[in-house]
């Protein structure tokens, strides 16, 4: 297997440079097309290894679900291996497991995708299986269907949120970070209210008002020919009719209001997570707001990494991340207290940390370092078919080129000091909703501290 | 012809002819699987002693430097942790530097280097880009070779692992894992204790006890260093005879203490409730004593469970969770460790159904055993095995933990082309007799992890075997 990788075709087109100033090109090499009915296919040629991955996006998520439904996307994803008119449950799974192949789907704010992964002769019953659930998936639709994946989806929802510590964190940040009926105010996963409410009729409504053609990209990578994807493709998928055109939440611009709040939890530390309001996915901002993530504690030499962790020693663990969506983002830093120390403390370090940054902001070889690591993870990114077929559907979605590789990399690789300075002004010392989870009866060990004022 | 000149071209609106001779009502025949075609592996031995395995990969410019030592946490002996704990401390101060300069090269390398222990095997990894090798070879040679184990290091890994093992205690899943390797090893397996250790035993490391176990098992000669990546086997070879060939070591090799502790097989099932109030669900583990992967039957088995609670249709997940709606999944499986692990079935059900779960696992047990597998059924679960291993073998990463986990079992690389047409061969009846060889029907051991006032009547009322209430404070120590 080792020679054969020199004839991989270009399908991974890298000319390493030395030393640390420049600069690794990424291409991942594709084909779009575009169905009539308006489904779009993206291939990926990699004959490295003769495995396929087929990996659709359906531009729906839980913001687009309506008041009262929340968890509705989640749920619908769960009904979409309940069979199809030619598939009937459980045929999905059992197919694709005698061909060898595994499979799954996931939810977010704005999008809901489904894969598949197998040795390469799996594709054709892939594609196969993926049209006839677009197509034709609502006349076997029941409410014992629903009943049953409802049931799944709050057994979830309990494994990963309520039996968890910490874990209902996730239901409390949305609606403190964003205004009633944002997209994304409220958790992916939804409540189990919401669950409850949903009907047969909110099934049907939905599939077919997003599950179409229209509304979905297909990229196929792996050891396949381009020419034979694009004529299984226009086989299985050409009779899907086009669905209504969809209209896209809007929201209003808004601004967090300065919030407190504790959740006594059955925790043995106690933790405090600190979120702002920041940019979307595709605003100049967000590369900076990313490198500033990784300055403060993207590794163990980070700067609240050290001030918290291993310096300080307040702390067992923090993590900052900028999760950029479609239409909005925020920010996050999390931190856990050691035993015997309060949040207060923890807060008092990370505000000092954050003032520091934007006074002075990284030294070169911070920003060196953060863009050599950040590199270094796209490489690692392109490792796998599955890898490259996520993210030619995530470029795709949010800038029209699947391609998106180096111009992310060049994005990220181009944020300066003064950026970084910029973007901890503008947005992590705003207004931000502050949340402690502490033992129960602890809830004097919450972080009380106001926010520092310039 | 015409198919493709229509589709190709780019989002321009055409009109599609019908699609004749189309039969969408059945699913399509699928070409003859691709045939699995391994990695080339060349091997050679410093002169030291560290055996070196190199495959090439020139996909990414990417290169995965893996040593590993067997050993592991089934040596701590009365130094509960100890193996872990020391492995955990390489990558701190090494070679003259202080941990903070090491990692700010790595990050700046755009490197990843960890060090940790598994029950059976030291493994220290590095992953880095191809013209970054060189240097980052250096302080993992100095990790590996050059350890400070600095006093103030050890106080800190030592708080935070403390705080760790605190920290168990919040997750239900982690105690129903620790009580079901406590009760199904007996107190002298290597297996029974946390390979982290106790509070006790972590609050007593110390640089003299971290320093000593380092030497002792730190050995050149038994060292294997896997290369996988953008690099030519020459290339290799230099690299790690840079970084390597002069490591020497005062200790003799030694091989592994032999392990005549296996795990209990109990004359009835036995049931240990542990109390979580207020939990939103209750987590099972349910298992017994596994199987060495020596075994004859070690392909049958893979398949037998594969059919039992491996594969999303296996026949667990399809009853408790796609059937009943008792749980968000379901899973067995048999632990392939170098001292033969067990067999386990584990999963997280609502609490209200607890006791109607274990009645559906115990079905699923039973049945698998009393009847044959159906010929549709086999055949899935043969494929779902056989038709997969060519994709555990994509990235740098994946070609070097296959191969370090068959060395771990003395198993060439060609094993898994065997291991293919063993699988092929697996009948009906192999399912059922290992089914019933190996699996713990009457004598399991059954932990259950919830909020006892909710769910201990339920679980009693059932009468499957003597219950025991485990306290948290006993398991996680």
């Amino acid at each position: 297997m080792n020679l054969r990788h020199f004839f991989a075709l270009g399908a991974l087109a890298l000319a390493p440079a030395l030393g640390s100033a420049q600069a690794t090109r990424l291409r991942v090499s594709f084909t779009l097309d575009t169905l009539p009915n308006g489904l779009t296919l993206i291939v990926h040629e990699d004959h490295s290894v003769p495995i396929v991955t087929t990996n659709v996006w359906f531009h729906v998520g839980s913001g687009d679900e309506k008041v009262g439904r929340t968890g509705f996307a989640h749920l619908f994803e769960h009904l979409m291996f309940m069979g199809s008119d030619n598939a009937p449950y459980p045929q999905f799974d059992r197919l694709l497991e005698a061909a060898g192949a595994s499979n799954n789907g996931s939810t977010t704010e704005d999008r809901t995708n489904y894969y598949e992964f197998g040795p390469s002769s799996s594709l054709p019953l892939m594609l196969w299986l993926e049209a006839d659930r677009m197509g034709w998936l609502l006349s076997t639709m029941d409410k014992p269907k629903v009943d049953l994946q409802r049931d799944v989806v709050k057994n979830e929802r309990r494994e990963r949120l309520e039996n968890q510590p910490y874990g209902l964190v996730r239901d409390i940040v949305p609606p403190l970070m964003y205004p009633a009926g944002h997209p994304y105010s409220w958790n992916v996963g939804g409540s189990m209210a919401d669950l409850s409410a949903a009907s047969v009729e909110d099934v049907k409504d939905f599939f077919r008002r997003y599950y179409a053609p229209n509304n979905a990209t297909i990229v196929v990578a792996g050891d396949v020919k381009v020419d034979e994807v694009r004529a299984l493709v226009r086989q299985y998928f050409s009779d899907i009719p086009r669905g209504p055109a969809i209209e896209r939440p809007a929201p209003a611009a808004f601004t967090v209001r300065d919030t407190s709040a504790i959740l006594e939890d059955r925790v043995q530390l106690p933790r405090v997570y600190l979120n702002w309001h920041t940019a979307k996915s595709t605003d100049t901002d967000t590369p900076a707001l990313q490198v500033a993530a990784y300055v403060l504690a993207g590794a163990r030499t980070s700067r609240l990494t050290q001030a918290l962790v291993y310096g300080g020693e307040v702390a067992t663990a923090v993590q900052a991340y900028d999760d950029a969506k479609r239409l909005d983002g925020d920010f996050s830093i999390v931190a856990t207290a050691r035993p015997g120390k309060a949040l207060d403390t923890l807060q008092t370090v990370i505000d000092q940390q954050l003032q520091r940054l934007a006074a002075d902001g990284p030294t070169t070889r911070e920003l060196d370092q953060a863009r050599n690591a950040i590199e270094a993870s796209f490489l690692r990114g392109v490792q796998t078919v599955s890898g490259k077929a996520d993210q030619l559907n995530e470029y795709y979605y949010q800038t029209g080129n699947p391609d998106g590789f180096q111009n992310e990399l060049d994005q990220l690789r181009a944020v300066t000091a003064a950026d970084i300075q910029r973007v901890v002004r503008k947005y992590l010392q705003g207004p931000r909703v502050m949340i402690s989870v502490v033992p129960q009866g602890k809830p004097e060990l919450a972080a009380t501290r106001k926010r520092v004022t310039q | 012809m015409i198919r493709r000149v229509l589709f190709c071209c780019l989002s321009v609106p055409v009109v599609v002819q019908a699609q004749a001779a189309f039969d969408r009502s059945k699913p399509p025949t699928l070409p003859a699987a691709p045939r699995l075609v391994l990695p080339v592996v060349l091997a050679s031995t410093l002169a030291n002693g560290v055996a070196l395995r190199v495959v090439s990969q020139r996909e990414v410019p990417l290169v995965q430097v893996t040593l590993t030592i067997a050993g592991g946490s089934r040596l701590d002996g009365t130094e509960s942790g100890i193996a872990s704990f020391t492995s955990r401390m390489l990558t701190e101060s090494a070679g003259g530097k202080d941990v903070n300069a090491i990692q700010s090269e790595l990050a700046y390398l755009g490197a990843t280097l960890s060090s940790s222990a598994t029950w059976d095997a030291f493994v220290v990894s590095l992953n880095v880009p191809r013209r970054s090798l060189d240097a980052a070879l250096a302080l993992m040679a100095d990790v590996v070779q050059r350890p400070s184990f600095t006093g103030a290091d050890i106080r800190r890994q030592r708080d935070l692992r403390a705080a760790g093992i605190l920290q168990r205690r919040d997750q239900p899943t982690a105690l129903a894992g620790l009580a079901f390797n406590s009760l199904v090893y007996p107190v002298n397996h290597p297996y029974h204790r946390s390979p982290d250790g106790d509070s006790a035993a972590t609050a007593r490391l110390d640089s003299v006890a971290v320093r000593a176990f380092y030497t002792r098992r730190f050995v050149p000669a038994q060292a294997k260093v896997i290369v996988v990546g953008d690099i030519s086997p020459a290339e290799a070879s230099n690299a790690i005879g840079t970084a390597f060939g002069a490591w020497s070591s005062p200790a003799a090799a030694r091989r592994s203490p032999p392990v005549t502790a296996s795990a209990v097989s109990n004359a009835a099932p036995k049931v240990f409730l542990v109390d979580k109030p207020g939990a939103a669900q209750s987590v099972i583990a349910i298992g017994g004593p596994g199987v060495p992967r020596s075994s004859p039957d070690y392909a049958a088995l893979v398949v037998m469970n594969t059919l039992l609670g491996e594969s999303f249709s296996s026949r667990l997940n399809s009853n408790l969770r796609e059937t009943k709606g008792y749980t968000y999944g379901i899973s067995s499986s048999f632990g392939w460790t170098p001292i033969p692990g067990a067999f386990r079935i584990g999963t997280s059900v609502r609490t209200d159904v607890t006791d109607s779960s274990l009645i559906e696992i115990f079905r699923e047990v039973r049945a698998i055993r009393d009847s044959p597998v159906g010929v549709v059924e086999l055949a899935r679960g043969k494929a779902y095995v056989a038709l997969a291993i060519p994709g555990d073998f994509e990235t740098n990463g994946q070609i070097a933990g296959q191969l370090v986990e068959l060395d771990s079992f003395g198993l060439p690389l060609s094993s898994v082309s065997e291991m293919i047409t063993r699988v092929n061969a697996v009948t009906a009846a192999d399912v059922q007799r290992v089914a019933r060889k190996y699996l713990p029907a009457d004598r399991a051991t059954i932990v259950v992890v919830g909020d006892l006032a909710k769910i201990r009547a339920g679980i009693e009322a059932l009468k499957l075997g003597a219950v025991t209430v485990l306290d948290v404070g006993s398991i996680v120590r």
